[in-house]
């Protein structure tokens, strides 16, 4: 079939894309604004700070140190939850996990 | 009708290595997310180290003089906590307590000792056994209390009395404030005296002895953070050459450094690279090059590295491509873009080499796991689960089908559970006895002794 239109061939190798580009494809459907560097520092930059909680220890210090005597209203158990109401212990404090999904669809 | 012939003949041998070398169950623990596992030098213990900052070493039975059918069993030998968490307050950074890499040192007297570590401190421990203790103290009573000296009449020698065996762990040195990044590898010199410990932008050379000082032997820092474009993955010593030692990136290359060039050796002496084909580049491409784990072989003459789709052997000798390239798992190349929205894409898979270099072992999703064995080009896909194996039944193949017609006893990709991970295993140095880590079970699997 590809002697006798040797034309055939090459368009054909352009619709049949690598599976990998093809996933690309996919994925730039879902993310139009992603990619701008492929594979670059955000990840990298993400990878770094792994572990980050947002926390005052001088208020939590502050605080222990003031109530010594005191009983103090201890976090409630849904840890989603952390208000001004208590003190908060870095157990209590939700994780925040470095998410790339938020970051693929910012801009 | 030749190439018939020739078809059949191939199927009936491969057929027959998959019989000959399978391998039994005989062993099951169960821990919390094991993340790091290894054999000591001489194969007869075996640590594992978990999300929660333990380690737990097995020991393997003394062979039964008898049963010369099996080799001996591993047990739990000793458990003990590492690490624990922490916080940084100053950079309000949580300290996670999970085990990252464990590595044994030689053993030089009756004691044990192997480094462990988590993200930002480095451990060492001496495990020593105790299977003796004095009795009779003139002083003394057997529970401890001191006696009255005054109703002491006679006069005895104490003696060493059997006891019950007890494992004892002690911290021996705490090597810390090294890392502002995350260690992703330790690894020992052949000098036994050093080791490094190797960070996402820096690796530090350590004396064993020696806790309040390390040297900076790598920094890829940029002077500009907004420039970084590539991390180190692992590093690892040569296993003979106490001057040389490899680092992995991001960004699919390795670098071979030789400490004796200069003291910081941001300067590679080698770097191993394959290259790429531009027209096939795509946005996954530097995500599925960046390598997860190296390994030099036992002779020290190649170098094993895991990308995401694949383990590749290099030749220290040659720098411009690996000389066997084996695909782990390449139906996953059409999944892409699930896998990077599930974060899969991103899991570090580790690679191992069996005593002999022969044959190279790597995890996979699924509770799969693959070897390779280099001589033949053969390989094998296996799953490590507890629904399919009684203790001491033999694996059966598994087989993934990619695409088409599904044969009976075949796993559709789709049905793939990539939760089931199996990031870590490990290959005995001498015998041909693996332990492979799934997310919460450590198998030990042993060939047929015939």
């Amino acid at each position: 079939l590809f002697n006798q239109f040797p034309n055939l061939a090459s368009e054909m190798e352009d619709k049949v894309t690598s599976p990998e580009k093809a996933e690309e494809a996919k994925l730039k459907a879902r993310y139009p604004h992603l990619g701008q560097k492929p594979g670059g520092s955000d990840f990298l930059r993400k990878r770094l700070q792994k572990g980050q909680k947002y926390f005052d220890s001088g208020d939590y210090n502050m605080a222990k140190a003031k109530m010594k005597n005191k009983q103090l209203p201890t976090a409630t158990p849904d840890k989603t939850e952390v208000t001004g109401d208590h003190i908060p212990t870095p157990q209590d404090l939700p994780q925040r996990k470095p998410s790339l999904v938020a970051s693929k669809l910012a801009g | 009708q030749l190439l018939q012939l020739n078809s059949r003949k191939i199927n009936n041998s491969i057929k027959k290595w998959r019989r000959t070398n399978v391998f039994f169950v005989y062993f099951n623990y169960t821990a919390d997310i094991i993340s790091t596992v290894e054999f000591n030098h001489s194969g007869e213990l075996l640590a594992t180290g978990d999300k929660g900052g333990r380690v737990v070493i097995f020991q393997q039975e003394q062979e039964n003089k008898i049963q010369s059918h099996s080799r001996g069993e591993y047990n739990v030998y000793s458990t003990f906590q590492s690490h624990e968490p922490e916080f940084d307050y100053l950079k309000s950074l949580e300290i996670e307590e999970k085990i990252n890499k464990i590595r044994w040192l030689p053993q030089k007297n009756a004691a044990q000792f192997l480094l462990s570590t988590n993200d930002k401190t480095i451990k060492l421990w001496k495990i020593s056994e105790r299977d003796k203790r004095p009795e009779g103290y003139n002083l003394k009573e057997e529970d401890g209390r001191y006696r009255d000296p005054t109703t002491v009449t006679t006069l005895r020698v104490p003696v060493f009395r059997p006891m019950d065996l007890m494992v004892e762990a002690s911290p021996r040195r705490i090597f810390a404030n090294a890392h502002t990044y995350h260690i992703n590898s330790i690894s020992i010199n052949s000098d036994y005296e050093t080791y490094l410990s190797a960070d996402d932008l820096r690796i530090n050379l350590w004396h064993l002895e020696i806790t309040d000082r390390s040297f900076n032997i790598v920094d890829i820092k940029p002077a500009n953070m907004e420039e970084l474009t590539e991390v180190i993955t692992a590093a690892e010593f040569h296993p003979n050459s106490c001057n040389t030692f490899v680092y992995s990136s991001s960004k699919g290359t390795i670098r071979l450094c030789d400490m004796r060039a200069s003291a910081l050796c941001d300067r590679h002496s080698k770097l191993f690279e394959e290259p790429e084909d531009p027209s096939n580049r795509s946005f996954f491409s530097e995500i599925i090059s960046s390598i997860s784990d190296v390994k030099f072989s036992h002779s020290g003459r190649y170098m094993m590295t895991r990308d995401y789709l694949s383990v590749k052997i290099w030749d220290l000798n040659m720098e411009n491509r690996p000389v066997e390239t084996y695909q782990v798992h390449e139906y996953l190349r059409s999944k892409l873009c699930s896998l990077y929205e599930n974060d899969c894409i991103f899991d570090k898979f580790e690679c191992c080499w069996n005593g002999s270099d022969s044959v190279v072992m790597t995890g996979s999703y699924n509770n799969f796991f693959r070897m390779f064995d280099r001589n033949t080009k053969r390989d094998i896909t296996l799953e490590a689960s507890r629904e399919n194996n009684k203790p001491r039944t033999v694996l059966k193949p598994r087989k993934v089908c990619a695409s088409g017609k599904r044969k009976k006893d075949e796993i559709s990709v789709d049905s793939l559970d990539f939760n089931k991970k199996i990031l870590h295993t490990a290959w005995h140095p001498k015998e041909n006895i693996i332990a492979v880590a799934t997310t919460n079970n450590l198998y030990i699997f042993q060939d047929k002794v015939n």
